[in-house]
């Protein structure tokens, strides 16, 4: 099967990293209500990048890019630990999680 | 279309599907679990295509700490959800409009038939003969030592801030207050002088009796 080309390649992971990354985009235009799946959705959107990095570096045969990968996990678990802890902390003063009601900047 | 050719497919698609189920689950507890395998499937592909560490990496940081923690915020929450889905319906138009619009110039751009075609090399051709968590480790502790540093630096402050932002003090509680059980005032906290009558009928000289508290 040529389509496929011979073994695994860097085409194939891109593949994958790009639906990934659309059917996040997809999720946070859907659920834009939710701030817990926009949350997971974001996550989703880190996971295709990571795709990315983690191919090219294979392909490159870069250490760098994986060292970088490292590093989105990293940042990725504090931004949600952070992130969470403001949806507590929303919840407990608002009772709701609900985006369209949060709009006390509108004035 | 060989044997770890299939079994890439097979994940990927695992992947996608329970991305799919992660946007459009009614609970989120069955998206957060939906994610979990995602992760998992993700990371089952990177471990097929050579990058082992961060494969590992992925499960036990993500399935294990984030996802854990997902899930532990929206069983916390006692969330309505159903208010939370109006406007699922009236934005999924758009919303799989631009997806798949977005999926098709990606696909485009890259070229997949042009990047299928040169498989990767093999771990060992481009590492040398060490296995990919050396490699990385050597990269990470030479090169990247500086972020290194820094990334554990903003591990810290997000424990401390996460921890920050939801302690309160309830009303009702009680707490211990370490500083006041360790403070010690010089005399009257620590030992209390008791005055007690002698018992024993030997006279006792007279400086001991300005002195109380000491044992006959």
């Amino acid at each position: 099967m040529t389509m496929f080309g011979e073994g695994l390649a860097v085409g194939h992971s891109l593949t994958l990293g790009a639906a990934l990354f659309c059917i996040s985009l997809a999720g946070i235009f859907l659920n834009r209500k939710n701030v817990i799946v926009l949350l997971m959705s974001i996550e989703l959107m880190l996971l295709a990048v990571n795709i990315n990095f983690v191919a090219f570096s294979r392909h490159l045969g870069d250490p760098a890019g994986q060292v970088f990968v490292f590093f989105i996990l990293t940042v990725a678990a504090a931004e949600a630990a952070i992130g969470l802890a403001i949806l507590v902390t929303l919840f407990r003063n608002r009772k709701t999680i609900n985006v369209s009601e949060i709009d006390t900047l509108k004035g | 279309m060989d044997f770890v050719q299939i079994a890439y497919f097979v994940f990927a698609g695992a992947a996608v599907a329970a991305a799919l189920g992660v946007i459009s689950l009614r609970n989120p507890v069955h998206a957060a679990l939906c994610l979990v395998l995602t992760f998992f499937s993700v990371a089952c592909t990177w471990i097929i295509s050579g990058a082992e560490f961060l494969g590992i990496a992925l499960i036990l940081v993500y399935v294990g700490a984030v996802m854990v923690l997902f899930l532990f915020v929206v069983m916390m929450l006692d969330v309505d959800t159903a208010p939370l889905r109006e406007g699922f319906v009236r934005y999924l138009p758009v919303g799989l409009i631009v997806a798949v619009v977005m999926l098709a110039e990606i696909l485009t751009l890259i070229g997949v038939q042009a990047l299928v075609a040169t498989p990767f090399a093999d771990n060992v051709a481009t590492g040398g003969d060490i296995p990919n968590t050396t490699w990385l480790a050597r990269a990470l502790f030479t090169e990247f030592m500086l972020p290194f540093e820094v990334a554990a630096v903003i591990l810290t402050i997000a424990v401390i801030a996460a921890v920050m932002l939801t302690l309160r003090r309830r009303v009702g509680a009680k707490h211990q207050d370490p500083s006041a059980q360790s403070r010690v005032r010089s005399t009257q906290g620590r030992i209390r002088m008791v005055s007690m009558p002698a018992e024993s009928s030997v006279a006792v000289p007279s400086a001991m009796d300005e002195m109380p508290g000491t044992a006959p």
